[in-house]
């Protein structure tokens, strides 16, 4: 398995390809079938739409495989790599089913392509679990059509010859032949029909729970692999921005002459605001062109701007957190009610109750957005690194008032992106710059422009209120919560979340508990709202897996059991009919497919337990603590360690993750998706904060905006997956929920401090004269 | 005028000497394996050697390299097995590898200079880089197992 890149190579020789010219190479490159796979299944395309695939725009088309003259296959990636693997673990699919040998297999990366390939939006965690049927069909699909063409050469029925790795062989004559040789005949073939498409048996797929090694790993440790940087175009000029730096502000004036004269500074140009809420669209600013980026940033620093900052300029997070803890202490709008949590509140012999607060956060991902433009001949061609090339599309004919046929967005690999690549304000940028400079143009976002004009994380607060029984049950759950709404970047007057938000891990938790009523409360966002791995679920998980270990404590229940008991018997729920509000969002799926499965949750809270050997004894300073969380469709129970410092310097050493994700394809990059789940909920937790002063974001770099570090990462992170051929749930964002409060009821059985505001920042400082002052009364460490 | 060697190559520089070394590799060579990532020495993915001493290609302004030796992580290996570079792939380290470039050049360093790292040793040498993505045990494992490998 290769990875050659679909880009331009600006390779070590120097000499920039150009990127028209590659492509015209590549595509005579091409030849033999290709395959497309649309609503109506997979059909074949014809050989004038094949020759023209990367143009022209077939009705309904998805296009997964070609088979090469030599026999080699392409598969095409239509969805972005962030990290995740899903440039390996796609064509682990189709190339399994399609019989295909590994070593002849490449991945090329798809273009922008709305009719094509289906949804290209990376994110949700959404590839394999929308995918997998389809994938798996385009590879059965080839398989059937070689298997078609051997007998057809030989003059047997096809059930007579079988694919095996390559060749298809005829056992009663010993005859076989390649692929490649098959590719001719094949491709006159009629479509196998439906009968004929068999889906492998689990017993039949070469690659089942086996560790395959990621198809860029040479690129990504020689330095060659193809970010969106690294893209070189001819005569490409270097853009900096200033933006903005209140949300909505506008440009009063810019003196740029000390800019000009900054040798190697070719242009300053206007980007204008947009009036906001502008959603996809650029916050617009004064750009600095010039022949490299050094220059660039030296003549960005050499601006003076006059600003007008407009009605955000009043923004600060210190007040705002004060507006947000009031509003939860206020009845909110509905998103889930089961029985009457009121009256059962009142009447439990025992009312608990707790407030949770999470900040701002960015996603701070390695590489700094970055976006490439050409715009010729009435065409623009951009090369960036995003999560989603077809809402870049539409948003870039929108923004340059274009023909989207006119626009082509090649996808690079992205240096992570967690949900900010989504957005294409970048790219926008690009196209308009140069489209005034008539010539290629690279905006390059430095970490401060990251980091100050970024979509966050929504701020939150959250209040639990529980009622619990004599016996220690309990019999009442009411939760507010109150967070800017992502929705108040796309439209005005957004007062707050929808109540359908709380689906992101609130309001379609998995207790047992009969009176219920979970709320959405007010919050008006002051700065750009946009979702960050996992979304609502970090705080959502952070609040409600805090809040359970509090009632295990308070009812002096061992977490683990309580959790038990708190989820309750095995169930199969339709949470559109127990109380979750229309349209009760199930991520996207049908309650029917992925119903609530408390089974699921409690197998994996067993599973992460057992295997954390929970209930050792640890040493003084130490504890673990478990939370459990079902989002995107997948049930991940982890078992944190920490080691609190002296000075309050929290380590993690090991974790125990169990998870139930369904069908898991490429289980070794599942792995590496909880382990990296886990090092960024470190982050979120112990580390960062994006906080506002005067409208402005504060933190500028990782100076400010701490997040993990080798040195505090763990040492062990245990990973379990639970065996199933269900149908899969989300991998890449699932682990981050449940990590978050367990990290923080670890820290609580390690040290008796309840952290409630994150980050934990230093509020451990001294935290051992305070344990020894409550030791005569403290219930003692768990676990 | 600068002159200076990268991966071998003996260059000259005549433009702006204020550039830093990232900025060069990157622009002028197209050597854009180096990574920017902070621009404040904080993250580690534009690290390099300079004379054989990691260094973060951010802050090294092109007037500090007269006669110096550069090797970027295109240049590490002839064929890229660099034993490091193996162990980096045998388990499958990167996620989105954007700053793996710079934890394999400051990883290689390491082993250079303790051919058996500690715990500690990794912990040292390591934390002044970042992944966002949380490679971090792979990345200890992988040098644990260059270490031995290199035995």
């Amino acid at each position: 398995m290769t990875s050659p890149s679909n880009n331009p190579t600006p390779s070590s020789d120097q000499s920039s390809v150009d990127p028209e010219r590659r492509r015209f190479v590549q595509l005579l490159g091409m030849g033999g079938v290709v395959l497309a796979a649309g609503p109506d299944g997979i059909r074949r395309l014809s050989d004038a739409e094949r020759l023209t695939a990367s143009f022209a725009e077939p009705w309904s088309p998805v296009a997964y495989v070609t088979l090469h003259d030599d026999g080699m296959v392409s598969i095409i990636c239509h969805r972005s790599e962030m990290g995740q693997g899903i440039r390996t673990t796609m064509p682990m699919i189709i190339a399994d089913e399609m019989e295909a040998d590994w070593a002849k297999c490449r991945v090329e990366q798809a273009d922008g392509n709305d009719k094509k390939y289906g949804s290209q939006n990376t994110d949700g965690s959404t590839s394999i679990r929308d995918f997998l049927p389809r994938y798996r069909e385009a590879g059965a699909t080839m398989r059937a059509l070689l298997e078609d063409a051997a007998a057809k050469q030989w003059n047997v029925n096809s059930a007579e010859v079988k694919a095996q790795q390559h060749t298809v062989v005829h056992a009663g004559s010993g005859r076989s032949m390649g692929f490649a040789a098959l590719v001719s005949t094949a491709r006159t073939l009629p479509m196998p029909g439906k009968d004929r498409v068999r889906i492998k048996s689990i017993a039949e797929r070469r690659w089942q729970g086996k560790k395959m090694p990621s198809v860029d790993l040479v690129p990504m440790t020689t330095g060659t692999a193809q970010y969106g940087a690294d893209v070189i175009l001819p005569g490409m000029k270097t853009a900096v921005i200033v933006r903005p730096p209140v949300w909505g502000g506008t440009v009063v004036s810019v003196d740029d002459s000390a800019a000009l004269k900054v040798p190697g500074v070719e242009r300053v140009i206007r980007i204008p605001e947009p009036s906001i809420p502008a959603g996809f669209k650029p916050l617009g600013g004064v750009a600095v062109v010039a022949k490299n980026t050094w220059a660039a940033i030296k003549g960005r620093d050499a601006l003076k701007i006059t600003w007008a900052d407009g009605p955000n300029a009043t923004y600060d997070s210190v007040a705002y957190k004060k507006s947000l803890q009031a509003s939860v202490r206020l009845p909110g709008k509905a998103g889930r009610t089961v029985g009457n949590a009121e009256t059962a509140l009142a009447r439990a012999s025992r009312r608990i109750s707790s407030e949770y607060y999470v900040p701002h956060l960015s996603h701070a991902q390695m590489e700094p957005v970055v976006s490439i433009a050409r715009v010729q001949n009435g065409t623009v061609e951009v090369w960036a690194p995003t999560q989603s090339p077809q809402d870049a599309r539409g948003t870039l004919a929108e923004y340059l008032k274009m023909d989207i046929e006119k626009i082509t967005v090649h996808v690079t690999l992205l240096g992570g992106a967690f949900g900010r690549k989504s957005k294409p304000d970048f790219l926008c940028e690009s196209a308009y710059l140069a489209r005034e400079v008539g010539a290629p143009v690279r905006v390059q976002w430095t970490r401060e422009d990251d980091m100050r004009s970024s979509y966050y994380h929504s701020v939150a607060a959250h209040r639990l209120e529980a009622g619990v029984d004599a016996s220690g049950k309990v019999t009442a759950w009411r939760h507010r919560s109150a967070y800017p709404a992502i929705a108040a970047t796309f439209a005005p007057k957004v007062a707050g979340a929808d109540a359908d938000e709380l689906t992101n891990g609130a309001s379609d938790i998995p207790y047992a508990i009969p009176n219920m009523s979970v709320e959405i409360c007010p919050a008006a966002a002051h700065a750009r709202i946009g979702w960050y791995r996992s979304v609502n679920a970090i705080h959502h998980g952070f609040a409600i897996g805090s809040f359970v270990d509090e009632l295990a404590r308070a009812t002096k229940t061992d977490p683990v059991q309580f959790l038990q008991q708190l989820i309750g018997p095995d169930r199969s729920v339709d949470l559109s009919k127990d109380g979750l509000v229309a349209p009760a969002s199930n991520y996207g799926a049908t309650w029917t497919d992925h119903p609530l499965d408390t089974a699921r949750a409690k197998r994996v809270v067993q599973l992460a337990a057992d295997k954390a050997g929970w209930g050792t004894p640890l040493p003084k300073g130490r504890g673990r603590g478990i939370a459990m969380h079902r989002s995107f469709l997948s049930y991940v129970a982890m078992v944190v360690e920490v080691e609190v410092r002296d000075d309050g310097t929290v380590l993690v050493p090991r974790a125990t993750v169990a998870v139930d994700a369904g069908f898991v394809a490429n289980p070794d990059r599942a792995r590496a998706q909880m382990e990296g789940a886990l090092v960024m909920a470190m982050s979120n937790t112990l580390y960062s904060e994006i906080t506002f002063a005067r409208g402005r974001v504060v933190q500028s770099n990782y100076r400010d905006y701490a997040v993990t570090r080798l040195r505090a990462a763990p040492h062990v992170v245990d990973v379990h997956l639970v065996e199933s051929e269900g149908l899969p749930g989300g991998i890449g964002e699932p682990g981050v929920p449940p990590a978050g409060a367990a990290i923080a009821n670890a820290i609580f059985a390690a040290t008796g401090i309840r952290v409630r505001e994150l980050p934990v920042g230093n509020q451990l400082a001294g935290w051992r004269a305070k344990a020894a002052a409550n030791d005569s009364e403290a219930d003692g460490p768990n676990a | 005028m600068i002159t200076l060697t990268v991966n071998g190559q003996r260059r000259t520089f005549d433009g702006d000497v204020t550039m830093p070394l990232l900025w060069y590799l990157r622009d002028e060579l197209a050597l854009t394996g180096t990574k920017y990532g902070c621009g404040v020495s904080s993250c580690g993915a534009c690290t390099v050697h300079v004379d054989g001493i990691p260094a973060r290609a951010c802050q090294r302004r092109m007037s500090t390299l007269e006669g110096k030796a550069v090797i970027t992580i295109e240049g590490l290996h002839p064929t890229g097995e660099h034993a490091t570079q193996v162990a980096w792939r045998v388990l499958d380290v990167p996620q989105c590898g954007f700053c793996q470039s710079g934890q394999i050049m400051e990883a290689v360093a390491l082993l250079k200079n303790k051919p058996n790292p500690t715990d500690a040793d990794i912990d040292a040498a390591m934390t002044g880089h970042i992944c966002r993505c949380g490679t971090y045990p792979r990345i200890r494992e992988a040098i644990k197992q260059a270490a031995g490998g290199a035995k």
